[in-house]
């Protein structure tokens, strides 16, 4: 039994490793200086990535801004006020099937909604593939954060409510203190995934050969993208940056990752 | 701010009635704090404990006692009305508090409770500094420099020496024992005249709950002390008073409602109960 067990843990973690490998391999190689401060004309050409860089960082920094505030006020909502009401249940539902709904039929919606004449008529641009990573983040954000806030025991609301507390005085003074870690954690979780979106963008942001530093209106580079292009090119400069780009992705989202950890770590109390 | 005006009302409802009477004799038997008429909890369909009709004395301690399921915890929350925070609760019959109606349809209950301290059974302070911990329903109610409520708070609690030189300590970082001291410490820093306790000691080890009783025997100088307990030898350790409450059951319906069988000095409860239940009871023939 210990054997089969420990065979699927190895079979689990087998993916993980050989990708972290191959990343770390082909990426460290890639990875220059060249890379983090230049801009690749095509992938034929020497450069490097730094308008990708500008443009993932630039919209995940706006879908952030958007989606978590929203996705906690949501979350505290479902488990501080609206419990198991019909409404509450129906947005749990819709939330959850966001969960589930294809990254590319999300960038799909936005460019219906946001970027052609036919909707906001908005155009290519930074603000809407934000728009698009907020739409992917922001269920994982309101699930993570109700489950952070239902792990708040009761007995500290009964507690502030004894003391005279209004119900939105416990939530601020007491249960959104308390989960604050958690949020935390959840949020930079969150911010990891829209980071490495790639999908979502391809319609909204669509990608450019600058920094773009345009809110809105001129189309905006992402490191997804620019390694979409360079991995589908035949050209050994573009291939080679293309795993710089994953290693990138992959930094980012570790240094996030261990934020949040050194983040919630120092706010207990 | 209806409610400011109930709680206004409150006070001045009481100064001239001492004022009216100067014969009163000593300010242990002014009165009653509460007055309960013929209270009925129900959670649903369930009527939790029925026609309660009892009054708490003031600067004294009143301990509710009986077996699991007679209402006296149910009884012990409409005194400061935590039985709204329960969906499907309802209470039928008078509450008055300082010759207040609490069930009025004017009166904010969040206003009730932040006049009336409440303990709980297992000790649950907040995840944030003793100070802060203190320092909380003060801060509700607007009130700045802190410093002397929180210190005259933990002073009455008997815990200031223990934690005087670490107030910026987390407060999950005390024992248990200290945890439920510093729980009333927060209850008394809004100077409440009442403190309702439920089962206070219970979760603790008994050189805790010695101090404890300690504790609400001091308190009695300012505050009324209504006490749960399922203790009785804490019940006549410490009381001045002692409700004896019973379990009735309908074996037709399967229902079972708690009732107040008798309220009478500690001492005479257990020594020479008027009701057999209760002498039942109270030498341990049942429950």
């Amino acid at each position: 039994m210990a054997g089969v067990l420990g065979a699927a843990m190895v079979l689990a973690v087998a993916p993980l490793v050989v990708i972290l490998w191959q990343v770390i391999l082909n990426g460290g190689a890639a990875m220059s200086w060249e890379f983090l401060s230049s801009v690749e004309s095509s992938p034929r050409d020497p450069g490097g990535y730094l308008h990708g860089i500008v443009g993932t960082l630039y919209m995940t920094g706006i879908a952030a801004t958007l989606s978590i505030p929203i996705g906690i006020l949501a979350a505290t909502y479902l488990v501080e006020y609206g419990r198991s009401g019909r409404f509450a249940n129906t947005v749990r539902f819709f939330t959850d099937v966001m969960t589930g709904v294809p990254s590319i039929f999300v960038g799909l919606a936005i460019y219906a909604l946001l970027v052609v004449s036919g909707g906001a008529g908005l155009g290519f641009g930074t603000f809407v593939g934000a728009a698009a990573l907020a739409t992917i983040m922001l269920p994982i954000v309101v699930r993570s954060s109700e489950e952070m806030l239902n792990l708040v025991p009761a007995d500290l609301r009964t507690a502030s409510a004894g003391l005279g507390a209004r119900r939105w005085q416990t939530t601020v003074k007491v249960v959104l203190p308390a989960a604050a870690p958690g949020l935390i954690t959840g949020s930079m979780l969150a911010i990891a995934r829209g980071a490495g979106e790639t999908a979502p963008l391809v319609l909204t942001a669509l990608g450019a050969r600058q920094v773009v530093t345009a809110f809105q209106g001129t189309p905006q580079a992402d490191i997804g993208l620019l390694m979409t292009d360079g991995f589908s090119q035949p050209f050994e400069p573009g291939i080679e940056r293309a795993w710089a780009g994953g290693l990138t992705l992959i930094i980012v989202t570790l240094l996030l990752t261990i934020t949040a950890r050194f983040i919630a770590a120092r706010r207990k109390v | 701010m209806q409610l400011a005006t109930a709680a206004a009302r409150l006070r001045r409802d009481r100064a001239p009635r001492q004022a009216a009477s100067p014969s009163r004799p000593a300010p242990t038997t002014t009165g009653h704090v509460f007055e309960v008429e013929d209270v009925s909890v129900r959670y649903g369909d369930f009527t939790a404990v029925r026609d309660v009709s009892l009054t708490i004395p003031r600067n004294e301690i009143t301990a509710l006692i009986g077996p699991s399921g007679c209402g006296k915890s149910t009884i012990l929350r409409t005194l400061n009305r935590m039985n709204d925070l329960v969906d499907d609760a309802s209470v039928q019959g008078t509450v008055r508090y300082n010759g207040e109606d609490i069930y009025a349809p004017d009166v904010d209950p969040v206003e009730v409770r932040r006049r009336i301290g409440m303990v709980f059974q297992k000790p649950n302070p907040f995840p944030k500094s003793i100070y802060d911990n203190v320092a909380f329903g003060p801060r509700l109610n607007g009130e700045r420099d802190l410093d002397g409520l929180v210190e005259e708070a933990l002073v009455r609690a008997a815990l200031w020496d223990e934690v005087r030189t670490k107030l910026r300590s987390p407060a999950l970082e005390l024992s248990g024992g200290q945890q439920q001291r510093l729980c009333i410490a927060r209850a008394l820093a809004t100077r409440p005249d009442v403190i309702l306790m439920d089962e206070p000691a219970s979760a603790l080890d008994p050189i805790a709950t010695h101090k404890i009783e300690d504790l609400m025997r001091s308190l009695r100088e300012t505050c009324t002390v209504v006490v749960v307990t399922h203790n009785m030898q804490q019940a006549s350790r410490v009381s001045d008073w002692t409700a004896f409450f019973s379990v009735d059951v309908d074996d037709e319906q399967g229902m079972r409602t708690g009732e107040l069988v008798e309220l009478d000095r500690t001492d005479a409860i257990f020594t020479e109960a008027s009701d057999p239940r209760t002498e039942a009871y109270v030498t341990g023939r049942m429950g």
